[in-house]
């Protein structure tokens, strides 16, 4: 029985075999999850630029954040398919850093899409926002509508995670720079000496985190009029949690991201300004950057100045503030994801 | 008492008398089907791995269907595969372990945290994380052999308790691979290849197949594994009979235990890396029931062969590689492998009326 099952499925295969044989270069498109909306826009850029170009795609997920597992496996795929390229957005940027290295001998050019590699330069080329940049742009703004209130103000800081993950850091220290903050020691947050921060809360980046987060920081201060949260979800818990006491109208929120919902919640005014940025711009850009290594070998170069290809990230307001560059309300819905 | 002492009468008068007899009475191709099943319970789930690979290599070709990609699959489940050998020894207790996959995640840390902070030699590092797996299994074994809390409970309160202790341990600190291979080569031992034309073995899949081969011979050939059977089919004829229940189980937990703990070995070796967030943590008990229930073992205990689990874990990886190679959405493979763990069980189910 057994032999007969393996006869069988042998000789099926050896005529089949090389019928299968396809020259389309081929890239693999390897995110988080793929249920978070901003993965989701990335597939879809990916998808879209790949299709124009005649490359053959193939998109991969972890099944929860984190889940470094599945992502060995999607690399070891896309090694055995034979393709030219891979976009990937690590979930722990340190312990992928092995099979990245594996794809690169095996001749894979590999892009970390919006969170870098630890170290950055395991993989070829990095397209990303400017966390740092997009915070500072957040923190001029809210220091630029305060005014001369700047120097009294009383700031929450909602930030992400205990483990202080790189993204968490570059915009909380970059927030604090663009308010005017000395943020001692830049590669951590929390160890901020001035006394404008009233607390620092870590949120997990939803809306359940975010409200938590925010009553404990009332629960310190109940004066607290600037609200600097690591995600526009987790902004909108902050709000909820400000609504419940009544303060919603006298406490300014900002945040990064430029998801839909967070941009209409800038409309409502629940976010008074986000940083918008572009998740399909860096997929396609990196389905492109593929190609042309499949074509000639050209490798990607990384935008002046910066060890990185910044995708670029826009300030999303309808209260502009002097002397902070910035886009409409209407304009950042035009260009938002999820 | 004179008349109650003559039991042995039939032995010794040597006359021709029938013994019960576990007569097939159930005729017809199915019947007889049904029949090679009971007897050979990993025929099922080797049938549908063959099927697997047929079938992928038919769709997919040489692309699939290379020593290197087949042996690629191997590397893909052998972590689960340890983790799965782990879980059927409960599950043949009729028990069920929600904290194999924690167990694994912490032992690695406790490996890797050992060397890196403080500064114990790899070796040794390795011994501690095993003793810690079987040391966690006794806990377990202690609560359900003596104070007879359910398994289920013990070992989703364990699994939590496992979960946070490596979080907060381990600092959420990842220990790279730069770092490894420096100063502690000892515990990427089992990353190692043999290269045997294309085919790729790493150390951790052939200590997978030594495990499943040494367990596979304990289970069947020694007094330990036909008490672990007879505890799982029925505990209270299997008291009457004269086996501790209660040292079997604890044995099967600290055993259990001890495996996981090779799974976290294993997992240092196959990602080059000691991280405490590895998905293996939370989504490795269900990987593993999954391959015990899709190898043919009965949640019900007592039954079934531990190659079974191996089967299971490689069907498994076979649907998982194989969609991904043809890029369909990764949501098939969980859809596809939900179908097959309840068509195992429904087909257990049909199994186990032949001995009704």
């Amino acid at each position: 029985m057994k032999k007969l099952l393996i006869g069988t499925a042998l000789a099926a295969i050896t005529t089949a075999g090389s019928a299968m044989a396809d020259d389309h270069t081929s890239a693999c498109l390897i995110t988080k999850t793929d249920t978070n909306p901003f993965f989701v826009k990335m597939r879809e850029g990916a998808t879209a630029t790949a299709e124009k170009l005649g490359i053959k795609l193939n998109s991969y997920a972890g099944q929860i954040d984190g889940d470094n597992e599945s992502q060995v496996a999607a690399i070891e795929t896309c090694i055995a398919n034979g393709a030219s390229g891979i976009l990937l957005t690590p979930s722990d940027s340190a312990a992928i850093v092995p099979s990245v290295e594996a794809a690169r001998e095996a001749g894979l050019l590999v892009i970390a899409l919006d969170t870098p590699l630890d170290p950055i330069d395991a993989a070829n080329a990095t397209f990303a926002t400017d966390n740092f940049l997009a915070g500072e742009l957040i923190g001029a703004w809210a220091a630029a509508s305060l005014g001369e209130d700047a120097a009294n103000a009383k700031i929450a800081m909602l930030d992400l995670a205990i483990s202080q993950p790189t993204v968490g850091v570059l915009r909380d220290q970059g927030f604090l720079t663009g308010f005017g903050i000395d943020t001692v020691d830049v590669s951590q947050w929390g160890d901020e000496t001035d006394e404008r921060i009233i607390c620092n809360e870590v949120t997990s980046g939803n809306e359940e985190g975010g409200r938590l987060a925010m009553e404990n920081c009332l629960a310190v201060d109940p004066e607290i009029n600037v609200v600097y949260t690591i995600n526009e979800p987790a902004a909108a818990g902050a709000y909820e949690a400000l609504a419940a006491i009544g303060r919603e109208d006298d406490v300014l929120i900002v945040s990064v991201d430029g998801g839909c919902p967070g941009i209409k919640n800038v409309a409502d005014g629940v976010i008074g300004a986000t940083s918008q940025q572009y998740p399909l711009l860096m997929a396609s850009l990196g389905i492109e950057a593929i190609a042309q290594f499949a074509a000639d070998g050209t490798l990607p170069q990384n935008t002046e100045g910066k060890n990185f290809l910044d995708t670029g990230v826009s300030l999303v307001t309808d209260k502009p503030a002097e002397g902070v560059e910035s886009i409409s309300v209407a304009e950042g819905t035009d260009l938002c994801w999820g | 008492m004179a008349e109650a002492d003559n039991y042995e009468d039939t032995v010794k008068g040597k006359k021709e008398v029938d013994f019960a007899q576990f007569e097939d009475t159930k005729s017809g191709l199915l019947g007889r089907i049904q029949h090679a099943l009971h007897v050979n319970p990993a025929l099922v789930p080797l049938i549908i791995l063959v099927f697997a690979i047929a079938l992928f290599g038919l769709l997919l070709g040489q692309r699939f269907f290379s020593a290197g990609t087949l042996t690629l699959i191997l590397q893909q489940v052998q972590i689960v595969g340890v983790l799965a050998a782990a879980q059927t020894l409960i599950i043949l207790t009729a028990g069920i372990d929600l904290s194999v996959g924690a167990i694994a995640v912490l032992s690695s840390v406790i490996m890797g945290q050992m060397t890196f902070r403080y500064g114990v030699p790899a070796e040794i590092s390795i011994l501690i994380g095993f003793a810690f797996g079987a040391g966690i299994g006794a806990v377990s074994g202690f609560l359900v052999s003596r104070i007879k809390i359910p398994p289920f409970i013990v070992t989703l309160g364990i699994w939590q308790v496992v979960l946070a202790a490596n979080y907060l341990f381990a600092n959420n600190q990842t220990i790279r691979s730069s770092d490894l291979r420096a100063e502690a080569p000892a515990l990427l031992f089992l990353g190692n290849r043999v290269e045997i034309g294309g085919a790729n073995f790493t150390f951790g899949v052939i200590l997978m197949i030594l495990i499943f081969i040494a367990l596979g011979y304990a289970l069947r050939s020694t007094a330990w594994g036909r008490h672990v059977y007879a505890v799982g089919d029925d505990p209270e004829a299997a008291q009457l009979a004269g086996v501790n229940v209660k040292r079997t189980l604890m044995s099967v937990y600290m055993l259990t235990g001890l495996i996981c703990a090779v799974a976290g070995w294993v997992m240092i070796g196959r990602f080059s890396s000691v991280s405490p967030s590895a998905s293996t943590g939370v989504i490795g008990n269900i990987q593993s029931i999954t391959a015990v229930v899709i190898g043919g073992l009965s949640l019900f205990g007592g039954r079934g062969s531990i190659y079974g689990a191996l089967f299971g874990a490689m069907i498994v990886g076979v649907f998982e590689l194989g969609l991904r190679m043809a890029g369909a959405d990764p949501q098939w493979t969980f859809m596809l492998i939900g179908m097959l763990i309840i068509g195992a069980v429904g087909l257990d189910q049909w199994i186990r009326k032949v001995s009704a």
